[in-house]
């Protein structure tokens, strides 16, 4: 924590609250969409998701701040790999045997973290030359920024894919007899590439300067 | 044979390892501005697929999974929670090696691919594809031809991809949308096309 004490708590708000909207890692940094979009079908694995990317993110980023100093520039890419490799099989060993019905449906999402480049690039332009407190909270930030939009697909495509949501039924559907006739489109893939392209069309309407400008 | 053709067109058509299962996502996303360098990128993924799945099949076989390591002596030893230390080691250790063969043999080639090659070490429809292999229980033949079908299927979206963005400059776009938002619909769209691939079974 002393590392915290001797950075201003501006900084420490930037490092945690950025990501969020400003520089969100999925919809402005295009980082780690590879495994986002695959797991959004339900709910309850997103959040398994979430809490394994987040996880995952700040011990990496803690981890490689600490021994930043000590790591050579000409291997840092194998080192930071590594490091990242093995917490994943930490997280993946932790998730088959805590929740093993839940590590089903994620297949083979848990282990292509290690591939994800939210926790790379974090590690490489945020890490590798900042404190381990400020690391922590800047990948703390990035796991929540990546969160957010995650939940948000998931619950759309949850909702209107099956009229339920964490296995409660709020829309009956016509097959139970209810009114809601589910849109199926939802639950497979094209769904999740239309909500996030028109999340990002509403994020830029809301904040204007991340329009992007023609070549 | 028609077993192996059959898992050729899975993974070209009915699996598609982008717009199906969504891996490789990034690079497709970052890289599809031009048809040109797409072409280069895709031929780079082909061959790394059709080298890194079938030698991780075989490292699976013979070193990792439960009781492979029987030929030495070790029948009760379960290696597989190494897997994804060394499909990625070998993957990074593999476009290594390919550069510095391409380097002295195909330097034309080693042009053209440029700084993409050392770039699909954290591309994850490699390591995506290794993994599908071993939850298959893919042998060496499937899982090369495996391997080979994933890298066309991913070759083939994002040339198309490439070339739909190449005529989009000439459309009018709403503001918010431009760039990364008109690219994510464009892929849905895509996306969709290949879901009417869905209902062959093979």
């Amino acid at each position: 924590m002393s590392s915290l004490s001797t950075t201003s708590t501006d900084k420490c708000k930037i490092a945690l609250i950025n990501p969020l909207f400003d520089s969100n890692p999925i919809t402005v940094q295009i980082l780690g969409i590879c495994s986002v979009l695959a797991v959004t079908t339900s709910l309850k694995s997103t959040l398994i998701m979430c809490a394994a990317v987040i996880a995952v993110l700040t011990l990496t980023n803690t981890t490689v701040s600490i021994i930043r100093h000590h790591i050579p520039a000409s291997i840092r890419i194998i080192v930071q790999m590594t490091i990242i490799a093995s917490l994943v099989i930490v997280v993946d060993q932790f998730i088959k045997a805590y929740a093993f019905e839940m590590s089903k449906p994620l297949s083979v999402f848990v282990g292509l973290i290690v591939t994800n480049c939210i926790i790379m690039g974090r590690a490489e332009a945020f890490a590798m030359h900042n404190p381990p407190g400020l690391s922590f909270l800047d990948g703390l930030g990035h796991g929540i920024g990546y969160s957010m939009v995650l939940i948000i697909v998931a619950t759309v495509r949850e909702l209107l894919g099956t009229g339920r949501l964490l296995g409660y039924t709020l829309m009956p559907s016509v097959f139970e007899g209810g009114w809601y006739y589910p849109n199926s489109m939802m639950v497979l893939a094209p769904s999740a590439f239309f909500i996030i392209g028109l999340l990002i069309w509403a994020l830029r309407s809301w904040k204007s300067h991340q329009v992007e400008k023609d070549q | 044979m028609m077993h192996y053709l059959n898992i050729f067109i899975q993974a070209v058509f009915v699996e598609n390892i982008i717009l199906v299962f969504f891996l490789g996502m990034c690079t497709f996303l970052a890289v599809s501005k031009r048809v040109e360098t797409a072409i280069g990128l895709g031929m780079a993924v082909i061959m790394m697929m059709a080298i890194s799945v079938p030698i991780n099949s075989i490292i699976y076989r013979y070193l990792l999974r439960d009781g492979a390591l029987v030929w030495a002596g070790l029948p009760d030893v379960d290696l597989s929670f190494l897997g994804l230390v060394i499909y990625i080691a070998i993957i990074a250790a593999m476009v290594q090696i390919l550069e510095m063969v391409l380097e002295r043999y195909f330097p034309a080639l080693q042009h053209a691919l440029g700084i993409f090659l050392p770039l699909i070490t954290v591309n994850c429809a490699i390591l995506g594809a290794s993994l599908f292999m071993v939850e298959r229980e893919y042998n060496f033949n499937e899982s090369m031809v495996f391997g080979i079908g994933s890298g066309v299927g991913w070759a083939l979206a994002i040339i198309m991809m490439a070339a739909i963005r190449e005529k989009l400059k000439y459309a009018d776009v709403p503001d918010g949308l431009k760039g990364l938002g008109i690219a994510f619909i464009t892929a849905g769209l895509m996306s969709l096309g290949f879901m009417s691939f869905s209902g062959i079974k093979l």
